[in-house]
């Protein structure tokens, strides 16, 4: 019997992806794996926002919001990544724990 | 309300006319060989300048423009003022600041990254919609990102800017998260909309609870709540002080005016009594009002106690900046229109106060290449005049009497006592008693310890002006403060509250 992918299943994907998302930035101290933990909050994020549109009865607006996420987080992205370049020609890490000039 | 993209382009003009000066700003560094340094600034002014002619048309405006995207309202006016004044304060700061020699060749990318941010600003305090919402705090965050890091060779910066990306990227998901369960709960991305299906009362209160929690972690970042707060210190250190001065104004001001806009049009119950009218709806189950209470009693206390340990006077400003998101989060919890436009009053002390003390921040950094409070030692002797409008801004934003600081707690309080939070009202009080240690801590320093040389320094004509007219209003708007009174309480009025 085949079975019939619904709205639950998305969220289930959705909820362990942003699950890992916040794992991600939290254990690892490479900022370029911060990086991937935040765009895959950001895409648990967009898979339920098109998933509420698919199987919701709401309009579309959903899916206009998942366009507008995706330029978002490839220009966060590209200003992360410009950010991190600048601090390895600097200090020559990419680690952030060894970022720590300022005091705390 | 104007429906079609036709009619709503004329509501939108002072942020087409900086996005046009963006471009411009821009294109001045391909102007001349030599890349010079007013032209750019001198470009920027011109542009907030000629935004400020077209807000000024739009006074008393009040529609709903973009199918109900953006609202230009009284309320969105009053901060679209705060932000154009602290975008003309800040480039007038730039022109002057030292530390920005070091990147003397992209003074064009640094003027425009200036009014990007002020567009943000512009856009979030109007924002009547969740997606419109997550977009312009991106822009401010982003803008704001790139210029925490702009001078790009000094360490401090560059780490004061990978930990604001870190954190504000992190938190803006969160955010976007929580807009995703509000959606699939509600259908809905317009607050209007959203009042509506609240008020019908047929959601599950545990989800609602998971998703605006979850919102909270994005606006509590902008406006730098406890226990969003901890890019803060290390941010308004490294970055460049000018810029820590934009953000503690613009970036914060920006997050309050969405986060009030959210919180009075998507949960106060439109139909209800005029007597009711400031009560929080909908939640039978959980005390929304006391929730932010306790979030501003945590922020002012975090804020001021750990000032008291501070050497670093951009720490100590940062400190002080998170403090005051507390005082201004008690405003929020009555959200009466009293309440409200006693935050707003705030904010025209905060812009004035916080403005000038990071002014003179930047003065000694530019002069003596410090920033540590032991580095102000005798600045009363070696230059008086300096000294006294510090301890002018130093005393404003403690909340002492000859100054407008003073005024603007005094309007908190006299909210929060007529709402019956008498409790939160007397924590404010006593946090503004501890406040008054660090901040006098300075000033003993300037005034009491004397200097190894005593030679008298002159700042000059110019930045003595630009300090006389950052400390008359905070001492004239103590004596006379009816008209900021009445503008506040006409600025309180939002599209489709009445």
């Amino acid at each position: 019997m085949p079975m019939h992918v619904g709205l639950v299943h998305f969220l289930v994907v959705s909820a362990v992806l942003f699950s890992l998302g916040i794992y991600g930035v939290i254990t690892r101290k490479n900022a370029i794996m911060v990086l991937m933990g935040i765009e895959l909050i950001l895409n648990a994020a967009n898979i339920n926002f098109i998933a509420f549109t698919r199987f919701g009865t709401m309009n579309i607006s959903g899916q206009v919001v998942a366009v507008f996420v995706i330029i978002l987080a490839a220009a966060e992205a590209a200003v992360l990544l410009a950010i991190v370049l600048n601090i390895f020609q600097q200090m020559n890490t990419v680690n952030v724990d060894e970022v720590d000039k300022l005091k705390n | 309300m104007a429906q079609t993209i036709y009619q709503s382009f004329g509501y939108v003009l002072p942020e087409a006319v900086l996005s046009i000066f963006l471009i411009l700003t821009l294109l001045t560094a391909l102007a001349g060989k030599r890349r010079s340094k007013y032209l750019p600034a001198f470009m920027a002014l011109l542009g907030f300048v000629v935004a400020g002619v077209f807000v000024f048309q739009q006074i008393g405006t009040d529609e709903l423009v973009f199918s109900g995207m953006y609202a230009v309202d009284p309320f969105s006016w009053f901060f679209k003022i705060i932000f154009l004044v602290t975008g003309i304060l800040i480039v007038i700061f730039s022109i002057q600041s030292r530390e920005l020699d070091a990147v003397s060749t992209k003074y064009a990318e640094y003027y425009s990254l200036i009014i990007s941010l002020t567009i943000g600003a512009f856009f979030m305090a109007g924002a009547s919609n969740l997606l419109m919402m997550y977009l312009s705090l991106e822009l401010v965050s982003i803008s704001s990102y790139i210029l925490s890091g702009f001078t790009k060779e000094n360490p401090r910066a560059d780490e004061a800017s990978i930990k604001y990306v870190i954190y504000g990227a992190f938190s803006s998901g969160l955010m976007l998260y929580g807009i995703s369960i509000l959606y699939g709960l509600t259908g809905e991305l317009n607050i209007y909309a959203l009042n509506q299906v609240f008020a019908s009362g047929a959601l599950s209160q545990l989800t609602v609870l998971v998703a605006i929690v979850l919102m909270l972690a994005g606006l509590g970042y902008k406006i730098s709540a406890v226990p969003f707060h901890f890019w803060t210190p290390d941010v308004y250190e490294g970055a460049p002080v000018t810029v820590s001065a934009f953000l503690s104004v613009t970036s914060k001001a920006a997050g309050f005016a969405m986060l009030i806009r959210f919180f009075k049009i998507a949960f106060i119950n439109v139909g209800a009594q005029p007597a009711m009218a400031g009560m929080w709806v909908i939640f039978h189950g959980l005390n929304w009002t006391d929730i932010i209470a306790v979030l501003s009693v945590l922020t002012m206390t975090l804020g001021n106690l750990v000032a008291l340990w501070q050497s670093n006077m951009k720490r100590l400003l940062a400190y002080s900046s998170i403090a005051h998101a507390g005082y201004l989060l008690m405003g929020l919890v009555t959200l009466t229109d009293q309440g409200i436009s006693a935050m707003l009053m705030y904010f025209v002390a905060y812009l004035l106060m916080n403005l000038g003390a990071f002014y003179i921040v930047m003065l000694v950094a530019n002069r003596y290449h410090t920033e540590d409070i032991e580095g102000y030692s005798g600045l009363g002797y070696k230059s008086p005049y300096v000294a006294f409008a510090l301890t002018v801004f130093l005393f404003s934003l403690t909340g002492i009497p000859p100054t407008f600081g003073f005024i603007g707690k005094l309007y908190l309080f006299a909210a929060l006592i007529r709402t019956n939070y008498i409790w939160l009202a007397i924590v404010g009080v006593l946090n503004s008693v501890v406040s008054l240690y660090y901040y006098v801590k300075v000033v003993r320093y300037m005034y009491l310890v004397q200097p190894e040389d005593r030679s008298r320094i002159d700042f000059g004509f110019g930045t003595n002006l630009m300090m006389t007219v950052l400390m008359v209003p905070n001492i004239a708007l103590m004596l006379y403060f009816s008209p900021v009174l009445s503008w506040a309480e006409h600025s309180v009025l939002m599209f489709g509250l009445r």
